[in-house]
C-alpha cells in the first residue's frame, strides 16, 4: 500500500504562508530594532544610538521614571489577574467536572460564551457597570447604601489596577476553566476511585489525585493569560488611569508622541514588553512539553 | 443539596453571559437617566437610530466587516496547505515551520505594530486597506495555521486514497471528501481568524493611521468622549456580529474539542 499519495517537498506547500509570516514579522522585528537604536525615526540621525536604551533604563527623565513604575504596575496587574484566575478556574472546573451527561455540554457551550465578548466590549461592560455612576452603584443607591455617586468606591479607572484585573479575572476564568475540565474528563475515574476504597477522604483525593493531574495544564494556561495581560493595550487603556499605566499604554504613548526623539523609547519599551513575554512563552512550551513525554 | 447548589450556579452563568448585552440596552435605548434610579425612567430609540444613519458608522460597519472577511479567506487560502503538511507529514525541518509559526502568536501586536508601521509608511502601504490586511495576517494566519494543523494530525488519509483508487479526479476528492472531513475545524479556524481580525484596534491604528476607520477605532474614540449612551449603541453594533457568530457556530464549537487558545 502507498501511505502517501503525496511525494512534492513539503516546502512547496509551506512557501506561502512561511513567506508571508516571515517576510511581516521578520520585518516588523528588523525594523523595530532599527528605530530603537534612533535609526529611521524622522529625526535625521544615521549612525546607531543607544540613547533610548540609556533613557527608558536610567530610571531617569520622562522616560525612565515612568518606565520602572509601569513595569511594576505591569508585574502586579498581570500576576494578580493570573493567580486569581487560576485559582477561580480550578474550582469551578473541579466543581463541574463531577456533571455528567447533557449539562456538560450545556457547561462546555456557556463557558464558550465570553469568546462573544471581545476585551474591549468586556472593558467597556465593566465601564458602564462599575464606574461611580454606573449601574451597579445606582442599585445601590436605590437600597440606600450611598447617597451620592463619590460614595461608591473607585472600582474601574483606579490607581492600583482593580478594574484591570476584575476585567481580565471574568474573561480568563472561562477560559481556563475549559482547560481544565478537559484535563479532567479525558482522565478515568480510576485512580480516584481506588483511592476511594483505599480509604481516602475528599480532601485527600483532590490534593493527591486531581491536582496534581490538572497542574501542569493549568499552568501552561496560565502563563499564557500571564502573557496576554502583559503585553495587551486595550483593557489597559480602557479601564486605567493616567499613572501608574501598564507598560503597553505607555509604549504606544511614546511611540505616537509627536515629539519624534521619544519614538525610539517607545520601541525600547515594547521589545522589553515582548521579552519577557518570550521568556513566559518559552517556560510554558518547556512545561507542555515535558508533561506529554510522560 | 448538591442540585439546588448546580441550579444556583446556572442562574448566576447565564446572568453572566447575557449582562452585558442587557446593560449596553439599557444606555443605549434610555433617554433620560439620571443618577439615583437604577433604571431609564424615558425611553428614546433616537440614539441608535441616529447611529445607524451616521455614514461614519456605517462605513466602519462595512469596513470591517469587508477587512474581517478578506482576512479570515486569506489565512484559510494561505493557510490550509501550510496545515495540512505541519499537521500529517514528517519531514526535516519541520520544527523550524512550526517555530516560525509560532514566533507571531507570541510577539504582542504591539511590537509587529510599530515595527510595521515605519516599513509601511515607506512602501506607501500605511493608510491603505491592503496594508491593514496584511498587518492583520501576522496575528490570523498562525492560528489558523496550528489550528487546521491540529485537525490534520487526527485526519486519516486513507479516506482520500479509497476515493482515488475508485477513479475520482483529485480536485473532486478535494472537495467532497478532504473538505467535508475536517469542516468543522475549518469552520473553527475560519470564524476566530474572523473575530480576531473584527476586534483588532492596535494593528488598524498603527498601519491605517487614522484613514481606516473600523469599528474598533470608532469604539475608542466614543470611550475618550464618554458619552456612556453613544458608547453603548456603537458596543451593541459591535458585539453583534461576534454573539451571532458563536452562537451559529456552537455546534462546531463543541464538535472541533479544541479549547480555543487564542486570545482577542
Amino acid at each position: 500500500m502507498f501511505k502517501r499519495m503525496d511525494f512534492s517537498s513539503p516546502w512547496i506547500k509551506l512557501a506561502p504562508a512561511i513567506l508571508v509570516i516571515s517576510l511581516l514579522f521578520g520585518a516588523s522585528i528588523l525594523f523595530g530594532l532599527a528605530q530603537s537604536f534612533g535609526l529611521m525615526t524622522g529625526t535625521g540621525q544615521e549612525s546607531i544610538s543607544f540613547e533610548a536604551y540609556r533613557n527608558v533604563f536610567s530610571g531617569q527623565g520622562p522616560a525612565g521614571r515612568e518606565f520602572w513604575s509601569s513595569l511594576g504596575f505591569s508585574l502586579w496587574v498581570a500576576t494578580a489577574s493570573t493567580l486569581l484566575s487560576a485559582i477561580g478556574a480550578l474550582t469551578i472546573a473541579i466543581w463541574l467536572s463531577n456533571r455528567k451527561g447533557k449539562s456538560q455540554q450545556t457547561d462546555t457551550l456557556a463557558l464558550n460564551w465570553n469568546l462573544a465578548f471581545p476585551h474591549l466590549v468586556w472593558a467597556i461592560a465593566l465601564l458602564l457597570f462599575f464606574s461611580q455612576s454606573g449601574l451597579l452603584a445606582r442599585f445601590a443607591a436605590t437600597l440606600g447604601l450611598i447617597q451620592m455617586p463619590a460614595d461608591f468606591p473607585i472600582l474601574v479607572k483606579d490607581r492600583s489596577g482593580i478594574g484591570i484585573i476584575l476585567d481580565y479575572v471574568t474573561k480568563e476564568i472561562p477560559f481556563l476553566t475549559l482547560i481544565v475540565l478537559a484535563v479532567l474528563r479525558s482522565q478515568a475515574e480510576n485512580l480516584d476511585i481506588v483511592a476511594e476504597n483505599l480509604g481516602a477522604s475528599r480532601w485527600q483525593r483532590l490534593w493527591y489525585i486531581t491536582i496534581p493531574q490538572v497542574l501542569p495544564a493549568l499552568m501552561a494556561g496560565s502563563l499564557i493569560v500571564f502573557g496576554f495581560v502583559f503585553s495587551a493595550y486595550e483593557v489597559p487603556a480602557i479601564l486605567g488611569v493616567r499613572y501608574p499605566r501598564m507598560l503597553p499604554v505607555l509604549a504606544l504613548d511614546f511611540f505616537l508622541n509627536p515629539d519624534l526623539n521619544s519614538r525610539a523609547e517607545g520601541m525600547v519599551i515594547s521589545f522589553v514588553i515582548t521579552l519577557i513575554v518570550m521568556i513566559v512563552a518559552i517556560i510554558s512550551l518547556r512545561g507542555e512539553k515535558e508533561d506529554t513525554q510522560e | 443539596m448538591k442540585n439546588q447548589s448546580a441550579v444556583i450556579f446556572r442562574i448566576f452563568l447565564y446572568g453572566i453571559l447575557i449582562a452585558p448585552l442587557v446593560l449596553f440596552m439599557l444606555y443605549a435605548f434610555s433617554e433620560r437617566w439620571f443618577f439615583p434610579a437604577p433604571f431609564p425612567t424615558a425611553w428614546t430609540t433616537n440614539i441608535v437610530t441616529r447611529m445607524l444613519n451616521d455614514p461614519r458608522t456605517t462605513s466602519g460597519l462595512f469596513i470591517s466587516i469587508g477587512i474581517a472577511m478578506l482576512v479570515s479567506f486569506l489565512s484559510l487560502l494561505i493557510g490550509f496547505p501550510a496545515a495540512r503538511t505541519l499537521g500529517s507529514r514528517v519531514f526535516r525541518g519541520r520544527q523550524i515551520a512550526w517555530l516560525i509559526f509560532f514566533l507571531p502568536t507570541v510577539v504582542p501586536p504591539l511590537a509587529v505594530g510599530m515595527g510595521l508601521n515605519i516599513l509601511f509608511l515607506r512602501l506607501g502601504w500605511s493608510g491603505t486597506l491592503f496594508g491593514v490586511i496584511l498587518a492583520h495576517l501576522v496575528p490570523t494566519l498562525p492560528y489558523t495555521i496550528f489550528t487546521l494543523s491540529g485537525v490534520f494530525s487526527r485526519y486519516d488519509e486513507n479516506y482520500e486514497h479509497q476515493a482515488l483508487v475508485l477513479g475520482s479526479s483529485r480536485l473532486r476528492i478535494f472537495f467532497t471528501v478532504t473538505l467535508r472531513l475536517v469542516f468543522p475545524g475549518l469552520i473553527v479556524a475560519g470564524l476566530f481568524a474572523f473575530l480576531i481580525s473584527w476586534s483588532q484596534y492596535l494593528l488598524t491604528l498603527l498601519i491605517g493611521g487614522g484613514k481606516i476607520l473600523t469599528l474598533p477605532m470608532l469604539l475608542f474614540s466614543a470611550v475618550s468622549g464618554g458619552n456612556p449612551t453613544s458608547i453603548a449603541a456603537l458596543s451593541l453594533l459591535f458585539v453583534a456580529p461576534p454573539v451571532i457568530i458563536i452562537a451559529a457556530s456552537a455546534r462546531f464549537l463543541v464538535q472541533h474539542g479544541n479549547t480555543i487558545r487564542e486570545q482577542y
